[in-house]
């Protein structure tokens, strides 16, 4: 058989070719118009083919040519700062060669491949190089250095390496046995790239964000879950996380979802100053933005060219985050294909494999060590949109079976306007355990206490309204009237935090312990004034404390906060003497 | 290729016609059936191979044969567009309904429509004054957004939808948006109700219909909606025009789908409802937006009806998933007399951030808004505790926002259905009643406004 085969049978984004030698995930071109697709099942001599592209009009008979590649990405300088769609496409590219309509058979590069780069070789002719191994140096953006690594599958000795200008197809370096290198390679994407070994994390994610550092920390390297319906805030979160979190790499995939949000996302993030360096967002970032109308199958694709690309930067020793909005897409668009091939559903119409699939994705999340023994990251936070807001749905269940984190969006407090509205009695994160030692050796050694005490404050807040539901707050004990007070300056002031605040939207870590701790110490300097005769509604309404609770939207907080907390704990003191 | 006839047909089955034995068919294409008394039937090919072709019926299959004639048109399904469509009524598969001449056509599009680049759509912040103050203070209507109705049989969801037809406009311009209003299986006194509306107010010169009834054809439907966009995205991106696109009811189209699944005998998702729904529905509400470099833009008012006033349900619950937010009509207003009935809690337009504040509506707007908003919402939360406590058992401030929530639906709400109020009108108005609440209650609001705006501190 040859590479070439006759379309058989169309329906929708799948088609059936004949009389074609195929292997699985094989890529091959449909049609006069050369549409990509990719096998996707064998049947005797028939191939089924998941066509990235719209299929209308297209015809039995027509041809079909086997690449014999399977998916991949192009890796190398030129992918930061890139905008693509689900496999790859650069969607500037895709403008400047069909208008604002996205048509079909359009083909085009990763990234420039004439554009000149600047090599600085780390090797000598000579050495002994293991795949991996960083041969040279290419300053991609002002803050990121492109590590230019031998191919996984290669290594040997050095015969030359070049210096100086290249393109990313020029050879720079040729090995012993003939192997020649240059700065692009490329990768398939449904394999993950290989590692020596996974470490535990050790280190969170710092995001900026309090619910998230403080109560519900996530490791670099770790796996989190965002679920909420909708309105409830997830595009939100997942944005500020791609601004503010602390990797140094950002992968942000929109998959699936709304064109105007991804407009608002391009637009805005070139305007974005990183907090942690002082540059441009967008000289850390990859997107890829595969819209709902985008044809199903690229979307199904856009997550895997995702995760490719975010292990490719961790392998140069980098911690990468990658943020997938909405792993639902994702899977109802496998849930569509596999409905074509009229797979046995398995829960809700979705393949039976749904949840491995889910896992082995979330999977290649971790901390490593590369092939050439650095320590890199790919940390994974992927929203979730169940139907209804109901988490018992199988993408939800999927992902909270694999993820360590759970940070579940909740309608009522989005309807409140308590913004990130991230429920603090569900959500959970299981890493505190290993990222403690790493908040008192960093933050401060009482860290882990402060934050058990917070979020025990607010476990006994929720007992407590319940009874102040059926009978008042004005009929509980000025204790606990306290305590209720107390949970309320942790919701009103420290969880809440507006993301779209110049200074709040993004909160320093050592600023979110003080923050933390001057709640306590109102806690402290008011319960020991009420037992010297203070009453609860002086303690609460000293001037003070308002002014401490809205500096958090001042510059220079963190320099004030302290001797605000002395201010007010004296004037809470002091409400003991007016008695 | 067209002029060949088959009579080939195997099975017919709910909307599908199924044959074998044919050229190479394209997927997509268009389909005519003669039947054996002459009628004449129009189709789309859904699926095709070597061996079986299936072809989804629009007008549906009955007294289809196997006997019946098959023509392939060679070409997938296209609207003749130009500009003589402004003023126009069609029927749900495009055909003049009106007595009309057919259009002439500029150019043929292909319904399906291609998806905007991301990249090359432009940030939609021209804000659309509606008239209608629960729209224009909590959730304000951007040029290029899709903002859905979700409603419920028996509320007037069609009163408001056209009213914000005849009173929306950009501030301080007369310009006019051109309207597309697409009907899908509404019965023939709605429809009479919106046409007699449009043409009262001499709007329908300025619109065109497409018009599936609750009689005609539901396969119909699935078509409707992508000509009424077809002809939106002409008049948007080739010549310029502004385009308020209002289809109802979403949720006739969605049973639709569900009819043509179950037919194809298709694994089916929630409540019967195809997976593949969330895609399909995008495809309709991403045709919404403004693209760089053309002048016009299409905004989109879906409509659709929760069933059982179920907001969980599939078809509100995607259309959610997609859309820039919702205005949500609600049955208890409604029946307390009020006219809009939009409950704001659950109402939400996700692009208010970028069309609101100094330099478009006022600089109070964001202010104001939040703070009407908590404020009602307090309002509303006491009356749940009044019915257990009584009234005497709340403080002052209770007190103060109890009955600032009656007075909130009463005077803010409602409106009369030609009443056009301008946002700084509904943002005095705001102030006005806000003022019977103590300031130091007012948290939300700066103290800047407050000096500047509040009837105590104005002259």
């Amino acid at each position: 058989m040859s590479n070439e085969g006759l379309i058989y049978r169309i329906s929708g984004p799948v088609v059936t070719a004949t009389g074609m030698s195929a292997a699985m995930y094989d890529v091959v071109r449909v049609g006069h118009e050369g549409l990509m697709g990719e096998v996707i099942e064998l049947h005797g001599d028939k191939a089924v083919i998941q066509v990235y592209e719209d299929t209308s009009g297209i015809r039995p008979g027509e041809p079909v040519l086997n690449t014999q590649e399977t998916l991949s990405v192009s890796l190398g300088p030129g992918l930061l700062t890139q905008i693509y769609d689900g496999i790859q496409r650069p969607l500037p590219t895709l403008e400047k060669e069909m208008g604002v309509f996205i048509t079909r058979g359009v083909d085009a590069d990763a990234f420039d491949l004439e554009k000149i780069w600047t090599f600085e070789p780390q090797v000598a002719a000579g050495d002994e190089v293991v795949a991996g191994q960083v041969i040279g140096h290419v300053q991609e953006t002002e803050t990121i250095i492109h590590k230019i690594m031998v191919p996984p599958t290669m290594g040997g000795k050095v015969k030359s390496i070049e210096s100086g200008d290249f393109n990313v197809t020029q050879t720079v370096c040729v090995l012993e046995d003939g192997t020649e290198m240059q700065m692009m390679q490329k990768w398939p994407v449904r394999t993950p790239r290989p590692f020596q070994q996974k470490y535990a994390p050790d280190t969170p994610l710092i995001t900026g964000m309090r619910i998230l550092d403080f109560l519900f920390p996530l490791a670099k390297g770790g796996a989190a879950g965002i679920p909420g319906p909708f309105g409830s805030g997830k595009t939100v979160t997942q944005q500020s996380l791609a601004k503010y979190s602390d990797a140094q790499l950002v992968v942000y995939i929109g998959c699936g979802e709304r064109g105007n949000e991804m407009t608002e996302v391009l637009d805005e993030f070139p305007h974005l100053i990183d907090p942690n360096t002082g540059k441009p967002l967008m000289e850390r970032t990859v997107m890829i933005a595969n819209t709902s109308n985008m044809p199903v199958a690229a979307r199904e694709a856009s997550v895997y060219t995702g995760i490719t690309i975010a292990e490719y930067f961790r392998d140069m020793g980098y911690d990468v985050a990658l943020m997938a909005d909405s792993t639902s897409r994702w899977a109802e668009a496998m849930r569509e294909i596999s409905s074509r091939l009229e797979e046995m559903p398995g829960e809700e119409g979705y393949p039976a494999y749904l949840s491995s699939r889910i896992a082995e994705f979330y999977e290649r999340a971790g901390r490593v060590e590369t092939l050439n023994g650095d320590d890199g990251s790919v940390t994974v936070i992927g929203a979730v949109s169940p139907p209804g807001g109901d988490i018992s749905e199988p993408v939800s269940q999927g992902t909270l079976r694999i993820v360590k984190v759970f940070w579940g969006l909740d309608a009522g407090l989005a309807r409140q306007r308590h913004f990130p509205a991230i429920n603090w009695l569900n959500s959970y994160s299981l890493y505190p355990q290993s990222l403690d030692q790493w908040f008192r050796d960093n933050i401060s050694q009482d860290f882990p206490e402060v934050r058990t005490q917070i979020s025990g404050l607010l476990q006994i807040e929720s007992e407590l309204q319940e009874i102040v539901q059926l009978v008042g707050s004005d009929a509980l004990p000025t204790d606990q009237q306290l305590t209720l007070e107390v949970a309320r300056m942790i919701r009103e002031f420290f969880l809440q935090q507006n993301g779209f605040h110049d200074v709040d939207a993004y909160c320093d870590i050592h600023l979110q312990y003080r923050m933390a701790k001057a709640i306590m110490s109102f806690q402290d300097a008011a319960k020991s004034a009420m037992a010297s005769g203070a009453q609860l509604n002086d303690v609460v309404n000293v001037p003070s404390r308002s002014d401490l609770m809205r500096g958090r939207f001042e510059k220079g907080y963190i320099d004030v906060i302290e001797s605000m907390v002395e201010t007010m704990t004296a004037e809470i003191a002091a409400t003991v003497e007016d008695n | 290729m067209t002029g060949k006839e088959y009579r080939t047909i195997t099975d017919v089955k709910g909307p599908l016609v199924f044959l074998n034995k044919t050229e190479p068919v394209a997927f997509g294409e268009i389909v005519t059936l003669r039947l054996s008394n002459g009628t004449i039937k129009n189709g789309q090919v859904l699926d095709t191979s070597d061996d079986m072709v299936i072809v989804q019926v629009f007008e549906g299959t009955a007294k289809i044969d196997r006997q019946a004639g098959v023509t392939f048109m060679g070409d997938v399904f296209k609207l003749p567009v130009s500009e003589d469509l402004v003023g126009r009524i069609l029927d749900g598969a495009g055909r003049p309904r009106d007595g009309g001449p057919e259009i002439v056509a500029d150019e043929k599009a292909d319904i399906i429509g291609a998806a905007i680049n991301p990249y090359s759509r432009q940030s939609p912040n021209d804000f659309i004054q509606t008239g209608v103050s629960a729209i224009d203070l909590c959730t304000s209507l951007v040029r290029g957004q899709k903002l859905p109705i979700f409603s419920a049989s028996g509320l007037p969801h069609n009163d408001i939808a056209l009213q914000i037809a005849r009173q929306a406009k950009l501030k301080d311009s007369d310009e006019d948006f051109i309207v597309v209003f697409c009907a899908m299986g509404i019965t023939a006194e709605e429809y009479n109700f919106f046409r007699s509306d449009l043409e009262r107010t001499g709007a329908l010169e300025n619109a065109v219909l497409f018009v599936n009834l609750a009689d005609d054809p539901a396969v119909e439907r699935i078509i409707t909606p992508r000509l009424a966009l077809t002809a939106a995205e002409y008049l948007a991106f080739e010549k310029d025009y502004h385009v308020l696109v209002i289809y109802t009811d979403m949720t006739n189209y969605c049973d639709a789908l569900r009819q043509i699944g179950a037919a194809r005998e298709e694994v089916p998702g929630r409540r019967g409802y195809p997976g593949y729904m969330y895609t399909d529905l995008a495809m309709l509400y991403e045709r919404a937006g403004i693209v760089k470099g053309k002048k016009g833009s299409i905004t989109q008012f879906p409509i659709l009806t929760m069933p059982g006033d179920d907001i969980t349900h599939p078809i509100p619950d995607l259309s959610g998933y997609i859309t820039e937010g919702q205005i949500v009509i609600s049955r208890e207003l409604h029946q307390q007399g009020i006219y809009p009935p939009i409950n704001v809690l659950p109402s939400l337009s996700r692009l208010m951030g970028s069309c609101i504040g100094e330099k478009t509506t006022r600089e109070d707007h964001k202010s104001v808004s939040d703070q009407m908003y908590a404020a009602y919402a307090q309002g509303r939360e006491l009356r749940g505790l009044v019915a257990i406590v009584g009234e005497d058992a709340l403080n002052e401030r209770d007190k103060q926002l109890l009955d600032f929530s009656g007075v909130f639906e009463d005077k803010f709400l409602r409106q009369t259905r030609d009443e056009d109020r301008s946002i700084e009108e509904t943002l005095d108005l705001c102030w006005t009643l806000m003022s019977s609440i103590d300031t130091k209650y007012l948290v939300r609001l700066d103290q800047k406004w407050i000096d500047k705006y509040h009837p105590d501190n104005k002259a």
